[in-house]
């Protein structure tokens, strides 16, 4: 294994519809690790996954993404009126039939939804919808793992299980990058945070001392729960 | 995936399947022949007493297109017709002259009548043809026409012509063109009480006469003579001459003039077979 | 009343001809729908999903389609059809099968318009999972519109009451042939013409009842389906 890292963002800038989402970001995720991005509202972590999954293309700048297969579990989970089972086999299409419906029966046991295969997967629970959605990514042994508040909105049990699903991935070799506003998730499972303010990556570094020892104005406003809203400025 | 495999599948299916009918309607019809004829000939109910009676004797299935005589004969030039059989003699002329045709079998004849409300505010009951539509033009009586370049539109613009009506300038409220078949102008009479020329087939056929009642018939200028034209197989190659041919040969037959007399609608011949005279261009 | 009593016993004695009717209309309308969903969702599905240049035109363009004049394209498939006319030696005109390519002329830019609508609807959600799964555009494409099914029922049968209520097309290229072009529409207003109308209002009920009970079949078939997979 390299130790160079496996996401690098230089310089990159990003404008939606007029307004400047990302600006000059620059910020590294190691491989292998769980990197937590953290940072208030409108602050662009979710655009910076979607940039990194390559859903959006940034206006300059580079990003370099190591080689692999990628999964994105998004805030809300997407899923096509179908079976639960389905919705898992539809990110393993390249497969045979028979390695599909066994990865398919594997990751639906792992996340507990074994008994619920054959249900419409619009029919779950919010929580169990989250669930499929990171079953379906697992299902797809991914190098680079992409995850959107993967447990708001979900009770003790099923964070719980989202959680260490996670961690066991990330012991296997996974590269994670989550986005996560409960700080103490953030301490549980990542070993590395990057805090992004307006657009910017304004810290970065191991979980601990970003936590407990802040060393930038935006962060420990950030932690103190002091900082605003970010407003961007528009661009003419 | 299963279930939208599956439905294209059976949407594809429905559609090949109806696709190979196409097919075979388009071009199991070498026995069969497009006939272009009038809304009245039709609507009479004449065709579905007589086209049997040939099918069995000659296996050859007559689709008969029913249109006004004018379009019948447009789309016999364009080449959608095998067979034209229509009433309209000086368009019929014209199209032989133009060399659509190249002969014209006198088929049978009907006639007209003038029909319009039983209380007749005109007074045209009795009247000959001509005395009649100038009376109509004179009293501007509620007038229905067909206005659709049929033979009985011709025969009615004859009418106003003989009785010495300047259509053109007379024309006004009470001319009412509707520019449709036999059937729905006399709809229409019916519902205005207006006069109205219609051929005696459809007028006996017609079921929803409301007030009107025959007022004027018998005139020798009320002749409606029907003639047979096979398109010309040299202007349109895809005209199926044969099977044309034997039609209007089987029409003029002593078989096909007992067919076409044999026709009866509530007891009354609607229409006459012709003596076998033929016109050359 | 009178007249009612007058339509029930029409009805009860409606003949052999009556049903070769219905069949012919069920058939040609049938098999221009499905001809209209085969066309249509690819194209309704293409134009939600895939940005190209003038596709804002197209957007108008398949709107303004729905509803298309129905004499319209009879006229236009008319002279395409006639025998003078470029297909002509297809020797359509005058067919049932000119009759199916007029309705699924109207039925396709219906269904490829609802197509549009719904899987532009269900892409604002599924778009940027589907993309991220790495499927290929069409499987992505597949998908949705698996996603859509329920909708897409809906938009058949629009097309479908489209297709067999329309007069105006199937009189013009298919010629009210009896006995081998004539459908319920045309005896309708053939019937209509011979001023014969308690018939033409019994025929009327014929072709009424035909749309009820496919719509309820449908609308069952959807309720059904949509118990399941919401």
């Amino acid at each position: 294994m390299n130790n160079s890292p496996f996401i690098h963002l230089s310089n990159a800038r990003l404008t939606l519809d007029g307004r400047l989402v990302l600006d000059r970001l620059a910020m590294e995720v190691d491989r292998g690790i769980v990197t937590a991005l953290i940072g208030p509202n409108g602050a662009g972590k979710s655009v910076t996954l979607r940039l990194i999954d390559g859903l959006l293309k940034p206006d300059s700048g580079t990003i370099t993404v190591g080689a692999g297969r990628r999964a994105f579990v998004f805030q809300r989970p997407a899923l096509v009126r179908a079976s639960t089972a389905a919705n898992v086999a539809l990110a393993l299409v390249n497969m045979s039939r028979r390695e599909r419906s066994m990865r398919t029966d594997a990751a639906l046991a792992r996340v507990g939804l074994a008994g619920r295969a054959r249900d419409a997967a619009t029919r779950l629970s919010g929580g169990e919808q989250q669930r499929l959605a990171l079953a379906r990514a697992w299902a797809t042994r991914p190098d680079l793992l992409l995850l959107d508040e993967p447990t708001a909105n979900l009770d003790p049990t099923s964070t719980e299980i989202v959680e260490g699903l996670i961690a066991e991935m990330a012991r296997a070799g996974t590269t994670v990058l989550v986005v996560s506003h409960n700080l103490g998730q953030v301490a549980r499972l990542a070993a590395k945070a990057i805090v992004l303010t307006s657009g910017r990556a304004v810290e970065q570094g191991p979980t601990r001392q970003i936590l407990f020892s802040p060393r930038t104005p935006e962060t420990k406003a950030y932690l103190a729960g002091e900082l605003p809203w970010t407003s961007f400025a528009a661009v003419s | 995936m299963d279930i939208l495999r599956r439905c294209l599948l059976s949407l594809l299916l429905a559609a090949v399947s109806g696709v190979v009918d196409l097919r075979n309607t388009a071009f199991a019809g070498a026995t069969s022949i497009v006939v272009a004829s009038t809304t009245s000939t039709e609507q009479s109910g004449l065709f579905k007493h007589i086209l049997p009676l040939f099918r069995e004797k000659t296996g050859i299935d007559v689709k008969v297109v029913a249109l006004g005589t004018g379009q019948a004969l447009d789309a016999a030039r364009r080449g959608d017709a095998d067979v034209v059989l229509v009433h309209d003699r000086p368009a019929e002329d014209k199209f032989l002259a133009d060399g659509f045709a190249s002969r014209r079998y006198d088929v049978m004849y009907n006639d007209f009548v003038l029909v319009g409300p039983s209380s007749d505010p005109a007074s045209v009951r009795g009247l000959g043809v001509r005395e009649a539509f100038a009376k109509l033009a004179a009293a501007k009586a509620p007038f229905v026409s067909r206005g659709d370049r049929s033979g009985t539109h011709g025969a009615e613009l004859r009418a106003w012509k003989d009785a010495g009506v300047d259509l053109p300038a007379a024309r006004g409220d009470w001319y009412r063109d509707v520019g449709q078949g036999m059937g729905p102008a006399l709809n229409t009479a019916s519902a205005q009480s207006a006069y109205l020329l219609a051929d005696r087939g459809t007028w006996l056929s017609f079921k929803n006469r409301g007030d009107l009642v025959i007022l004027v018939q018998g005139d020798p200028s009320l002749f409606n003579p029907y003639g047979a034209m096979l398109v010309n197989p040299e202007k349109h190659p895809g005209v199926k001459a044969e099977e044309g041919q034997a039609f209007i040969d089987w029409l003029v037959s002593e078989e096909g003039r007992q067919a076409i007399s044999s026709f009866k609608v509530g007891g009354e011949q609607l229409f006459f077979p012709a003596t076998g005279k033929t016109a050359g261009p | 009343m009178q007249m009612f009593s007058e339509i029930l016993s029409r009805l009860w004695s409606l003949d052999r001809d009556v049903v070769s009717i219905a069949w012919l209309s069920l058939r040609v309308s049938v098999t221009a729908v499905c001809i209209g969903l085969i066309l249509g969702i690819p194209l309704g599905s293409f134009i939600a999903v895939c940005s190209f240049p003038g596709r804002g035109i197209a957007i108008a363009l398949l709107n303004a389609f729905m509803g298309l004049p129905p004499v319209i394209v009879g006229l236009a498939l008319y002279l395409i059809l006639s025998r003078s006319g470029p297909l002509g030696s297809l020797g359509l005109l005058f067919t049932p099968g000119a009759m199916i390519a007029a309705q699924a002329t109207l039925a396709t830019p219906l269904v490829a318009a609802l197509t549009r609508q719904v899987v532009a609807d269900t892409a604002v959600h599924l778009g940027e999972q589907l993309r991220s799964l790495g499927l290929s555009a069409p499987l992505q494409a597949a998908a949705m519109i698996y996603d859509v099914r329920f909708s897409l029922v809906t938009a058949a049968l629009a097309a479908f009451g489209r297709a067999i209520s329309e007069i105006g097309a199937v009189l013009v290229v298919g010629g009210n042939i009896d006995g081998f072009t004539r459908t319920m529409t045309t005896a309708i207003s053939l019937e209509t013409q011979k001023g014969d109308l308690s018939l033409a209002l019994a025929l009327g009920v014929v072709l009424m009842s035909l749309v009820v009970l496919v719509n309820m079949f449908a609308s069952l078939l959807r309720r059904h389906a949509a118990r399941a997979y919401g």
